[in-house]
């Protein structure tokens, strides 16, 4: 920051001259933004490095990896002739024998290619039960022996079915909408509008709402638990305090996945949490903690708790003590001293490690995955599924898409509410 | 300025060096699924064969989905020679061109192995069932049928099953009344399919799921589940070595074979070959079940299994007594992925 000094000193001065000039669009407030242009400009150069390995080894992976959610060119190159012949198909009924014998031409084509099973997959997305037909299809040209195959192409009802050529149309666009919608429970309907899926189809909105409300469950877990520690670490004497961040920072330093395989042991059926439920007698029998909502919210609310604890004890340090000794001099009630003086001070802070905990919440994949039983899996679990088990990058980019807008759209919500500069982080 | 070139130059030349060098060293990497079966792979194949020949294996252990091998496959990177999958998988493999044709030729004669052992882009490695196990001391009532997990009137708790559509779907059905001869004729079916996640609904709620192997033995032990599918070697495992009290249900078990494969672009695809064939010979591919309780799947390799082991392979005589069924390769080829989407969907709501 040292190098911007020399200008942050003369930028007041010059402001008032700029304001003195008003409206008056003179030679000096040109000058003024020319030589704050190039302050800019050094000081970006200065950051220039970092930006450029942000950019590189962050920024366009993601770029990349998200914009398989709305280009997936798959359809598109695997099918070059039909493209042509419905190039002036008005999308009613079928299309000539032109486009049939075209697909074929392209099927037999993509066999030779190595790419028949990416444009079944493709086209199976978009309409279940297409991938054995496309194989099929292509499996029977390849052993055609003579048989023309337009002839095939008819034989085979699913080519003549409705509702399969308006896909294959829609399909030779490389720029979809199909998986964001999908992503949202919605599709397309044979009218070109936009209509919800099936209920036994519709899965993502009811994750996004789940992993949501364990977010905000534990955010506010977290907060409960935290806030009486911080204020506690804030107000003992200075070796105490230390003993008890120490020991608050504990858990950072041993890995997630231990953390959540210690909860497994602590939450099992003859675990120590049911043991002492038992013996305290607040339980009459051992509760099923594994593989439950509760059991994944009481770790992931451990395991985030220094996130939420940390920026409020950094607020709560900066506060003298002195203040609520004078606002109880000048007669107010404990608690009215405490909403009206103290609240307002720690509340930058609490508003920073809830937000922290609960944009990271959004995020966890292993404690659901090892905890959460199969209607507690978050939504990272449905992108790692999509990504590991059904191949379906396309599908993980538009989920990652949508959670990330989720989550860009609250930070800035919460950035409008108390302005960026009063977030105070650690 | 030309001494950094030379530098420069001799850097590059030690650095290309070196790749060769890397590349023609005799190491062969292999991806399997870990726990008690990778340690028997470990024990019967990889340290003979590395004896045999002087190559190095190195290990790596995955849950079995083909994800990882295809973002390897798709980024031009593949550092795994060999990879082990499983039936509903391989084909999937094969037709998205993750996985090589494999040249038999190459690797042994292909009528020498079990019926749908020997497919275009994955060899059988060893056959195990997918059972039922429980733990006598907690279950005072003994199950008769892997079926019994959905009478949860006779057998009330939790009980674990596989977090995979392959299996609980079949034993669906078979609870619901299909004769082992039509499962998946009947699951061919969109009504079939509908029909088994309706049986399965009957008891989601009692469901725990798990996805790797070492889990259901886990889940017994610590008391989570009153009982749990699994496949067999994994529980005579615990038997064996942990010394743990469960009992295995043979009655409906559904056969399989563990896979092996070469994913597209390997490396060392010829020193691969040579341990395909190495673990295919009849009396290499019998050894294993000397340390767990998987059957071989050559047809000559009978006579070769440890007389010991015999008894507890899912393919001795007494546990095929009862009904069994064997998975179907080809079915879960072709249905494989939108059951897997149906089953997620399922599972989600």
């Amino acid at each position: 920051m040292s190098a911007l000094q020399p200008s942050e000193l003369d930028r007041p001065a010059l402001a008032r001259g700029r304001s003195a000039a008003g409206a008056d669009p003179g030679t000096a407030s040109a000058a003024l933004r020319r030589a704050e242009f190039g302050d800019r400009l050094r000081t970006l150069a200065l950051a220039a490095p970092l930006l450029l390995l942000l950019a590189l080894s962050f920024g366009i992976p993601i770029v990349l990896l998200l914009s398989r959610a709305v280009y997936d060119p798959t359809i598109a190159d695997a099918l070059p002739r039909t493209s042509q012949a419905l190039a002036g198909w008005n999308g009613q009924g079928l299309p000539g024998d032109a486009a049939f014998t075209a697909l074929a031409a392209d099927l037999s084509d993509s066999q030779a290619k190595g790419t028949a099973y990416e444009l079944a997959k493709a086209l199976n997305a978009r309409l279940p039960g297409a991938r054995s037909q496309v194989l099929k299809t292509v499996r029977q040209l390849e052993g055609a022996g003579g048989k023309p195959p337009l002839d095939i192409m008819k034989s085979v009802p699913f080519w003549s079915a409705p509702g399969t050529w308006p896909t294959i149309a829609s399909g030779t666009h490389a720029i979809t909408s199909f998986y964001l919608l999908s992503a949202l429970d919605l599709r397309w309907n044979a009218d070109g509008g936009i209509e919800r899926v099936p209920p036994e189809q519709a899965i993502f909105l009811q994750v996004f709402a789940r992993t949501f409300f364990v977010a905000a469950a534990v955010t506010l877990a977290t907060l409960l638990l935290g806030f009486p520690l911080a204020y506690l670490i804030a107000s003992v004497p200075k070796g105490l305090a230390a003993i008890l961040i120490v020991a608050v920072l504990l858990p950072f330093w041993t890995s997630i996945l231990v953390r959540t395989a210690a909860w497994t042991v602590l939450l099992q059926k003859f675990g120590l949490v049911n043991d002492l439920l038992l013996w305290l007698g607040i339980a009459d029998e051992r509760l099923d903690l594994m593989y439950s909502r509760i059991g994944l919210i009481i770790a992931m609310t451990h395991i985030q708790l220094p996130f939420t604890l940390l920026p409020i004890y950094s607020v709560m340090r900066t506060i003298a003590p002195s203040q609520m000794k004078a606002a109880y001099s000048l007669g107010a009630k404990p608690f009215t001293a405490f909403r009206r003086v103290y609240l307002p001070q720690v509340f930058p802070g609490v508003m920073a490690g809830c937000l922290l905990t609960f944009i990271l919440c959004l995020g966890y994949y292993i404690t659901p995955a090892l905890i959460g039983g199969a209607s507690d899996q978050l939504i990272s679990n449905f992108i790692a599924n999509y990504v590991n088990v059904e191949l379906n990058w396309e599908m993980a980019a538009a989920l990652s898409f949508i959670l990330l807008v989720f989550t860009l759209g609250l930070f800035g919500i919460f950035a409008r509410i108390l302005g960026l500069d009063r977030l105070k982080m650690v | 300025m030309k001494i950094a070139k030379t530098r420069m130059l001799a850097l590059a030349a030690a650095t290309a060096l070196l790749s060769i060098s890397h590349a023609f060293a005799d190491e062969l990497s292999i991806m399997a699924s870990g726990g008690a079966w990778q340690d028997a792979q470990r024990k019967a194949w990889f340290e003979p064969f590395s004896k045999e020949t002087g190559a190095k294996i190195l290990e790596q252990e995955y849950l079995g989905d083909l994800g990882k091998v295809k973002a390897m496959v798709d980024t031009g990177n593949v550092p795994i020679d060999l990879v082990t999958v499983e039936t509903a998988t391989v084909l999937q493999g094969c037709d998205a061109g993750i996985l090589e044709r494999l040249d038999y030729s190459k690797i042994g004669p292909r009528d020498k192995f079990i019926e749908g052992s020997a497919l275009d882009c994955g060899v059988g490695l060893d056959a195990y069932g997918d059972i039922l196990a429980y733990d006598p001391t907690v279950l005072k009532e003994a199950p008769t049928s892997v079926l019994d997990l959905f009478d949860t009137k006779k057998f009330p708790g939790k009980r674990a099953m596989r977090k995979f559509p392959a299996q609980n779907l079949e034993w669906a059905l078979m609870a619901d009344g299909v004769a082992p001869a039509d499962v998946y004729k009947v699951l061919a079916t969109p009504e079939g399919v509908d029909r088994a996640f309706k049986k399965l609904d009957t008891i989601k709620k009692d469901i725990v799921w798990w996805d790797a192997g070492a889990q259901p033995a886990q889940l017994l032990a610590s008391q989570e589940v009153v009982m749990t599918t699994a496949w067999n070697g994994r529980i005579q495992n615990a038997i064996d070595t942990d010394k743990k009290p469960f009992k295995v249900v043979w009655n409906n078990q559904i056969l399989e074979y563990d896979m092996i494969a070469i994913p597209k672009g390997a490396k060392n695809p010829e020193l691969a070959y040579k341990y395909l064939a190495y673990i295919s010979k009849p009396e290499n591919n019998a050894k294993l079940a000397s340390y767990i309780t998987y059957g071989p799947v050559r047809t000559d390799a009978a006579s070769f299994v440890a007389a010991d082991a015999l008894p507890k392979l899912p393919n001795a005589p007494d546990h095929l007594a009862g009904a069994y069924l064997v998975a179907d390769t080809e079915f879960w080829g072709d249905y494989g992925e939108d059951l897997v989407k149906r089953f997620n969907a399922w599972l989600a709501q």
